[in-house]
């Protein structure tokens, strides 16, 4: 199962705000904490290896890089 | 035989008056649990020996104290007495800890139907003492303690060994030469090789105590990530034999290690887990403690011409999973057979070089794990903590974290994936026992009494399992014939009921269909099992020339 980027939320800016949300009021350390979490969270709702590892490889890139490898 | 006590005496052997040096097919260097091993599996298969070891002693402190299901199996084939496995303590189980509360248990052993089981805990000295009792029992095997090798002269057609003695010097002309002689091996440094890898900054206590009296606590494995009693860091606690147990505390690297190996410091620490336990008002004695740093590290090759390297000389782990005694029997085993197969002029030279290949992959194997457990056990940096820590909270509550909690994972024999002696399948199979694999152990009838599978496997020969049923008449043919003037082969007919019969063949009745379901054996399914009981082809219907074409490609035969 191939990495998808093409947009896929079900709602897209609703999600955002809810992601802003679940970190408010924690300070920078409880945010790392939540992020973390989520991240492996997510990760095991993925679960496919290959797409864990595009996944790591485009968000390494995007740091690397600034602007990331897609637009 | 009090092991910690015994004392071999040194003796003066007539090679050392000889004029020149006496030759000795091969000469194996450390009597440790891998020389041992490797030194009565030659002997069984009539191969000569010469163990040199330099010290006069076994191991102090108990030191390696896990031994896996497969060392206990290889145990067995060595003619090791049973006796080792009732004096250790059997263990299946592993609990993690985060604070006071498990997060976390696995079971190593979920199937009852194997004669040994995932563990034994057992003090180091144990094991080589039974080691000896069996070696000094086979007239093949030369034992010289204080026989310290200073010198090593690597030719083509051998190998010529300096070794010291307390009576001085002496030469021997070795035919191959395995050095068995640990992490520091001295053999590898005077050929000039290295074993190469990372070291850790961490450093750990071992301190093993002594209760007085008995003490109610499960056969476990029970590790901590930062108990109430030693906030911020791990602790790792076994039980071994003599009501001894094994306490493991992660002490940073920060730690002055001449301070932490004083006992008045070493005894708070024991009093403070023991306060958070059933056991608190239990008396104990401290019976050996070491302070230690790891690493993990291995030579680029383990044979260099007839200088082959086993065990901790060939390869390092950290502690966690218990892999460096275990895969040092494994590599052992492996060189046995094969050895035996060249000397005896059954197989080419280069059926040593796969020892190289298959035991070079299982060391980054074990390796790999043990790097893993590690940095999970000591985060190497803020951000690999925080995830650490992540997964250690989410696993109280979510069962997917526990998979990510990492306190070693505990040694299983590895299965020669790549290996150049395998023969790829042809027939579709389902389950583990894939080319390359080790055989699984099932229990059986043979000849009217209960035993087990990898009792009847080995021998220093190759074996065949047939599946009873239509086309095993053609199968048993097809592999004697197969074998006919290349490898003696043992061909053992597996039947689901008594009285079933084929010429050449012994019948192991399969009456819980175990092997059957293990093997996923049908009728006339058979199977290629190495001396060392690894699977090395598979078919549902052999022919004569796929047979000989395996064989003659597990012994790398041109």
């Amino acid at each position: 199962m191939p990495l998808n980027t093409a947009p896929n939320f079900e709602a897209a800016d609703t999600f955002y705000a809810a992601l802003i949300d679940a970190h408010h009021d924690l300070s920078a350390e409880q945010s790392h904490q939540l992020n973390a979490k989520l991240v492996l969270m997510l990760a095991n709702h993925v679960g496919d290896n290959a797409t864990l590892n595009e996944a790591l490889a485009a968000a390494r890139a995007s740091v690397l890089h600034g602007g990331g490898t897609k637009e | 035989m009090d092991y910690q006590q015994v004392v071999f005496p040194y003796r003066r052997g007539t090679d050392q008056d000889a004029a020149k040096p006496v030759h000795h097919a091969v000469v194996v260097v450390g009597a440790g649990p891998v020389g041992l091993s490797l030194a009565i599996d030659l002997a069984q298969q009539q191969v000569p020996v010469l163990l040199l070891d330099n010290d006069d002693r076994l191991s102090t402190g108990s030191r390696a104290i896990c031994f896996a299901k497969r060392t206990l199996e290889i145990f067995d084939r060595l003619g090791v007495d049973a006796g080792l496995v009732d004096k250790g303590v059997s263990w299946n189980t592993g609990r993690v800890f985060l604070r006071d509360e498990p997060i976390y248990s696995f079971d190593l052993q979920p199937e009852t139907t194997h004669e040994r089981p995932a563990f034994i805990n057992i003090q180091q000295y144990y094991v080589e003492g039974y080691l000896v009792e069996r070696a000094l029992a086979l007239p093949l095997v030369e034992l010289r303690w204080k026989h310290d090798v200073v010198g090593v002269e690597p030719r083509d057609d051998g190998v010529t060994l300096v070794v010291r003695t307390p009576d001085g010097d002496y030469a021997i002309d070795a035919g191959h030469v395995v050095a068995c002689d640990g992490a520091r091996s001295a053999v590898r440094a005077l050929i000039g090789q290295e074993a190469k890898g990372r070291t850790f900054k961490d450093r750990f206590l071992i301190a093993d105590v002594r209760f007085k009296g008995s003490v109610d606590f499960p056969a476990e494995r029970w590790f901590w990530f930062d108990p109430p009693f030693h906030p911020g860091y791990s602790v790792l606690l076994h039980k071994q034999p003599d009501d001894v147990w094994r306490i493991d505390f992660q002490l940073g690297w920060d730690a002055d290690p001449d301070r932490e190996r004083q006992p008045e410091n070493i005894l708070p620490r024991v009093r403070a887990l023991l306060a958070h336990s059933a056991m608190k008002d239990a008396e104990f004695e401290l019976v050996w403690a070491s302070v230690y740093t790891f690493s993990c590290e291995r030579m680029a090759r383990f044979r260099h011409g007839r200088v082959l390297f086993a065990g901790d000389a060939a390869h390092r782990v950290s502690p966690f999973g218990a892999r460096g005694a275990n895969s040092g029997v494994q590599d052992a085993e492996n060189l046995a057979w094969k050895l035996a197969a060249v000397l005896q002029g059954r197989a080419g030279d280069t059926l040593l070089d796969s020892y190289g290949i298959e035991r070079e992959a299982a060391a980054d194997e074990n390796i790999g794990h043990s790097t893993r457990a590690t940095d999970f056990i000591t985060p190497k940096s803020e951000i690999s903590r925080l995830f650490r820590d992540a997964t250690l909270q989410l696993a109280r509550d979510h069962a997917f974290a526990r998979a990510l909690v990492n306190s070693g994972r505990l040694s299983t024999a590895s299965t020669l994936h790549a290996s150049p002696l395998n023969t790829p399948d042809v027939d579709a199979f389902a389950g583990a026992m894939v080319p390359g694999a080790p055989a699984l152990d099932a229990p059986l009838r043979c000849d009217g009494r209960d035993g087990w599978l990898l009792r009847h496997l080995g021998d220093g020969a190759f074996a065949a399992l047939v599946f009873d049923g239509e086309h095993a008449a053609d199968a048993v043919l097809a592999l004697r014939q197969a074998a006919e003037g290349l490898a003696p082969l043992q061909v053992l007919l597996v039947a689901s009921a008594d009285g079933v019969r084929l010429p050449g063949t012994r019948t192991l009745v399969d009456a819980a269909g175990l092997i059957r379901r293990r093997y996923d054996g049908a009728a006339g399914t058979s199977y290629l099992l190495r001396p060392d009981q690894h699977v090395c082809a598979r078919w549902r219907r052999v022919s004569p020339d796929a047979a000989r074409s395996a064989l003659r490609r597990a012994m790398a035969v041109q």
